[in-house]
């Protein structure tokens, strides 16, 4: 019989393992935990909830599966933990002990295809009333249809069809750790608007790309990442509090209860799947946690839609994994994270993508994950690892938030790689000169960048008249087109026609300074020129 | 249940005992170590390997022999009575008494280690703690369920300034506790400490768990979880508003470092263990406030900062931790020297305005704050091209620092203000500035409390961006 042969924390060992896999999940004293290691039948099983009270000889119950999670229509609207468990319906203090499952529930099921036609794999055979504006799909596999079920309320549990001789369920079940398949990616760029002006229009992310947030702490990760699950123009937000405040989830789920779907005109919180596994859950959900909430995604990108998913942080993933690591003795690498660190991350953030579904829709998944460097120190490895496999980065920089200039993007320490496609994407579907405007904005900043720099050293006022009015322009453009706070009712959100028509206000009011310069008048005069009108475009709308 | 004793001890290491011949001892359980003499230490089960368990002794192995100790396990993790009988008590930082009265009974017990807090359950901090001192209470409000932090540099007072905010702070008339833990402080600081707090004690209003620099250091990795243990229950279960002040964290931090270098654990940053994160927020998330229940935890976790390096891991990860941070600079020349621009209190939103304090508060805060790093910059450019130098509308600025430092900062250290005597004060700091200069202030709040001490100057000067105006020569 298989037995526990160690306990340290939420590592344990177990003898007489005969013929489990690797990834299997299994129970000890009633707790759910996976193998991570095996050799011969003794395996390691790291465990998803606190291990107190567990000791040698304990019986280990193999389930003979992986770790999956219960996809289904219950998800849209819920909060769960690491291992897709609903929180909204557990006790207020967690006792390991006594966690409920996705319980079934019952959702009012529309079939979509008729019986006896053949179709494809992926393919929608009926549609579900979940709780928002977005319709839940229910894919089949491929096959003729056997039967389907008329409209009415089934369990979610439920046969609704048979398909190519397989029952087809409103939930069903895929391990988490591998990625849902798909017929191909798509490489078309097409931007994600996320509503922030610095991101749009200089550091755009491409739906289906991956974006990482570094920053030390309280340069606003998670605001600006919450600001983007609020407005951005996906259909569907997985967000994942992965080993963060409690207090910030408080105020996701009471910030998204209270909001409008500007788009569906459906509640926010009906678009949008929490994930929550705060500091204070286990270690090693969080670990699962950053998995389930993108196999989540993937699903939802199945029916066709545009999702992102959100991790706040990757770094208390990727932590919880070196902790783990340290305990089984595994030879520590970089900083004492496990060797395989750099490929974790990467097979992470592969996950990603803008693709066509194996059912011929177009979906994608955006991921973007925060990055807490310690020290703030952006070469320790999880941020330069990071940094490798993502195709945009926004770095939060320490001395803009102290400044409380918001979001702290620092435009130089950034990048975007999709930047000259998705511009041009913005030029041809219907806001010509975004690009041009785009690459001015860039092009001063950059210029007034290089300046201050100078200024530093010989002061302001020996610089050339034209040189002085490169920076008054760098800094029209940073109060007045890149600083957006995510308090202002009006400007938390900023589409993009209103971002290119700021940039245009703010660019014009430059170039009259720029002209009045080059006519001879001195720069402190045009310093001190009232540019209160500019600076509160943006607030006036 | 026959409690079996267990001689056979392997192994001692630092504050570390192996116990051979176990059966049926599991992880996180509770041991009681008996000496030969009589006395009896405790410890925790920090692994199990098959018949042999690994002991942490929160007293410390010293004198420990083995074959001639016995350990017996409590087959459950440490517990904690719990109930109003801490209120006035003083103990050292396992929970004995040190004030001459008899052992802490509770009305029931909790394990030390808390339940996780169901996030779904929680709701977002909401208004204010009170702490009496003005930069505090102006700039960075305490809000109730809140965790934030204090930061120092060494030689700074920040005990002090969390002795005085432990003896003064209120929930405006709400039932309100205290629970101060003190951890490896000097024998002088926590005479101080004791001293600024005793009539809250007599008041019955504050419980006192001191854990001293002479003490034994491994007790303190229980120090800041039964003063939280003991804070829930009279939060969540009596319905008080609970401040939990845990100082010095950099000492319980220095005990986790040492039990992990004798487990010999891969170190992380400065060979503090690579789960300081983890461990840290263990404790500071068990603060909030919980649905259905009319009370809260807040919590303020104190920490010098070594070297008065902020990236230091311990502060460092505090900060990722605790919503926000109020920093003691030594740059600052009055008590208490706190930073204001380095400061933050990520939820104050939440705490302040109409109904919770003032309705202009947090338009206030957030002038007051652009003020003061405008002066900031204006007194860098000094450094360069000397004061003299300065344009008008900087020099206001520098006024406007010294009269913030002067009249709404400085404060003794048993003085409690009350909120109208702090927007008293920060109204008068702001009047330095003309109304021009006070553009985040609504029209209907400047009408009320904007004073300026002389009549308006002429033509404003220009004010490098913004709304300065001035006819091209
Ligand atoms: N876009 C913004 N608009 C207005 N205020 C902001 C913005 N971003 C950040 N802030 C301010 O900065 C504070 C800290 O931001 P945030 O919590 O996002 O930091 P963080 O980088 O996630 O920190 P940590 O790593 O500690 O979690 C916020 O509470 C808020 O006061
Ligand atoms: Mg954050």
């Amino acid at each position: 019989m298989a037995a526990v042969t160690r306990v340290n924390g939420p590592l344990v060992e177990v003898d007489r393992l005969g013929g489990a896999a690797m990834y299997d999940l299994v129970r000890i004293g009633g707790l759910p935990g996976e193998i991570v290691a095996l050799r011969g039948e003794r395996a390691t099983v790291q465990m998803y909830e606190y291990t107190g009270g567990l000791r040698p000889g304990l019986e280990v119950e193999a389930t003979g599966a992986p770790l999956s999670a219960p996809l289904g229509p219950h998800l849209l609207g819920g909060v769960f933990d690491g291992l897709l468990r609903p929180l909204d319906r557990a006790p207020a203090w967690l006792d390991p002990r006594s966690r409920p499952g996705a319980g079934p529930g019952a959702w009012r099921f529309t079939p979509l295809v008729a019986a006896g036609r053949p179709v494809a794999p992926g393919t929608p055979v009926g549609s579900v009333a979940a709780a928002g504006r977005v319709p839940y799909l229910v894919l089949a596999p491929g096959g003729v249809v056997g039967d389907v079920r008329p409209e009415g309320e089934y369990p979610a549990t439920a046969t609704v069809a048979t398909v190519g001789g397989t029952a087809v369920t409103m939930t069903r079940r895929w391990p988490v750790r591998r990625a849902l398949p798909c017929r191909e990616r798509l490489a078309e760029p097409v931007p994600l608007v996320t509503g922030q002006r610095v991101l749009d229009l200089l550091l755009p992310v491409r739906r289906g790309g991956a974006a990482a947030v570094p920053g030390g702490f309280g340069t606003g990760k998670t605001v600006l990442l919450q600001q983007i699950a609020r407005w951005c123009d996906a259909d569907v937000v997985v967000y994942v509090g992965c080993g963060e405040r409690g207090n910030e989830l408080a105020d996701v789920l009471a910030g998204l209860a209270g909001i409008t779907d500007p788009r569906t005109g459906g509640r926010l919180a009906d678009r949008t799947v929490v994930v929550a596994n705060t500091s204070n859950m286990p270690m090693m959900a969080r670990e699962a946690s950053v998995y389930t909430g993108m196999t989540v995604a993937e699903h939802f990108r199945d029916m066709g839609y545009d999702v992102v998913l959100i991790a706040d942080s990757t770094s208390r993933w990727a932590e919880a994994r070196r902790e783990f690591a340290a305990r089984a003795g595994e030879p520590p690498a970089e900083e004492g994270h496990p060797a395989d660190l750099a490929s974790a991350i990467a097979a992470f953030y592969e996950r990603a993508g803008r693709v066509t579904t194996l059912g011929g829709r177009t979906g994608s998944v955006t991921v973007l994950g925060a990055v807490s460097p310690p020290g703030g120190d952006l070469t320790e490895p999880v941020t330069a690892h990071t940094e490798r496999f993502v195709r945009t980065l926004w770095t939060l920089d320490r001395d803009l938030a102290y400044a409380r200039h918001y979001p702290a993007v620092s435009v130089e320490a950034s990048f975007s790689r999709d930047g000259g496609a998705l511009s041009a994407w913005h030029d041809r579907e219907g806001r010509p000169g975004w690009a041009a405007a785009g690459a001015r904005v860039a092009a001063l900043l950059a210029e007034a960048g290089r300046l201050a720099g100078t200024a530093e050293l010989v002061g302001a006022s020996a610089l050339p008249d034209r040189e002085r009015v490169v920076l008054l322009g760098g800094r029209l453009l940073r109060e007045g087109l890149l600083r957006q706070s995510a308090l202002s009712p009006a400007d938390a959100y900023c589409s993009p026609g209103r971002t290119l028509a700021l940039a245009g206000t703010v660019l014009a009011a430059i170039d009259d300074c720029l002209a009045l310069a080059a006519t001879g008048v001195p720069a402190e005069d045009i310093e001190s020129r009232d540019f209160t009108a500019v600076l509160r475009a943006k607030e006036t709308g | 249940m026959i409690e079996l004793e267990y001689t056979d001890v392997a192994e001692l290491r630092g504050p570390l005992a192996v116990v051979r011949g176990v059966a049926g001892v599991g992880w996180d359980e509770f041991a009681v170590i008996r000496l030969p003499g009589g006395g009896t230490r405790h410890g925790l089960v920090l692994e199990v390997d098959r018949d042999l368990a690994l002991v942490q002794v929160l007293e410390g192995t010293a004198g420990l022999a083995p074959g001639r100790i016995g350990v017996t396990f409590s087959g459950a993790p440490f517990r904690v009575p719990v109930g109003p009988g801490w209120l006035g008590r003083v103990c050292d930082g396992l929970g004995d008494p040190l004030d001459g009265g008899p052992p802490v009974f509770g009305t029931a017990t909790a394990p030390a280690g808390g339940l996780p807090l169901n996030p779904a359950w929680r709701l977002p901090p909401a208004d204010p703690i009170i702490t009496g001192v003005s930069v505090i209470d102006a700039l960075t409000t305490l809000v109730r369920g809140q965790k934030i932090a204090i930061f120092a540099a060494p030689g700074l007072p920040h005990l002090d300034l969390a002795a005085q905010i432990a003896a003064q702070a209120h929930a405006a008339g709400e039932p309100f506790g205290v629970v101060f833990a003190a951890m490896g402080l000097t024998h002088a600081d926590a005479s101080g400490v004791r001293d600024a707090l005793e009539a809250r004690t007599a008041a019955g209003e504050l419980v006192l768990l001191l854990n001293l620099a002479g003490d034994p250091v491994i007790e303190r990795v229980l120090t800041p979880r039964i003063a939280l243990t003991v804070a829930e229950h009279l939060a969540f279960g009596l319905g008080r508003h609970v401040l939990v002040v845990l100082a010095d964290m950099t000492g319980y931090c220095e005990a986790l470092r040492e039990v992990s270098a004798a487990r010999s654990e891969v170190p992380a940053r400065r060979a503090y263990p690579g789960y300081l994160y983890s461990d840290l927020a263990s404790i500071y998330e068990r603060c909030g406030r919980v649905r259905g229940r009319p009370g809260s935890v807040t919590l303020l976790p104190v920490l010098t900062m070594p070297g008065g390096d902020i990236t230091h891991p311990v502060p460092d990860l505090t900060g990722y931790i605790t919503e926000g941070q109020i920093v003691l600079s030594s740059e600052i020349s009055v008590y208490p020297p706190v930073d204001p621009l380095a400061s933050l209190s990520r939820l104050m939103r939440g705490g302040v305005g109409a109904g919770r304090t003032r309705p202009e508060h947090a338009d206030l805060a957030a002038q007051l704050i652009a003020a003061l790093a405008r002066a900031a910059r204006a007194r860098e450019l000094a450094e360069f091209v000397g004061a003299d130098a300065l344009g008008p509308a900087d020099r206001r600025h520098l006024d406007l620092a010294d009269a913030f430092a002067r009249d709404l900062v400085a404060q003794r250290r048993d003085e409690s203000r009350s909120l109208e005597e702090t927007f008293t004060r920060a109204w008068r700091v702001l009047s330095v500035l003309p109304r021009a200069d006070l553009a985040m202030l609504g029209a209907a709040a400047l009408d009320a409390h904007h004073r300026p001490a002389a009549p308006e100057p002429g033509p404003q000067e220009p004010d490098g961006i913004g709304t300065g105006h001035r006819e091209p020569r």
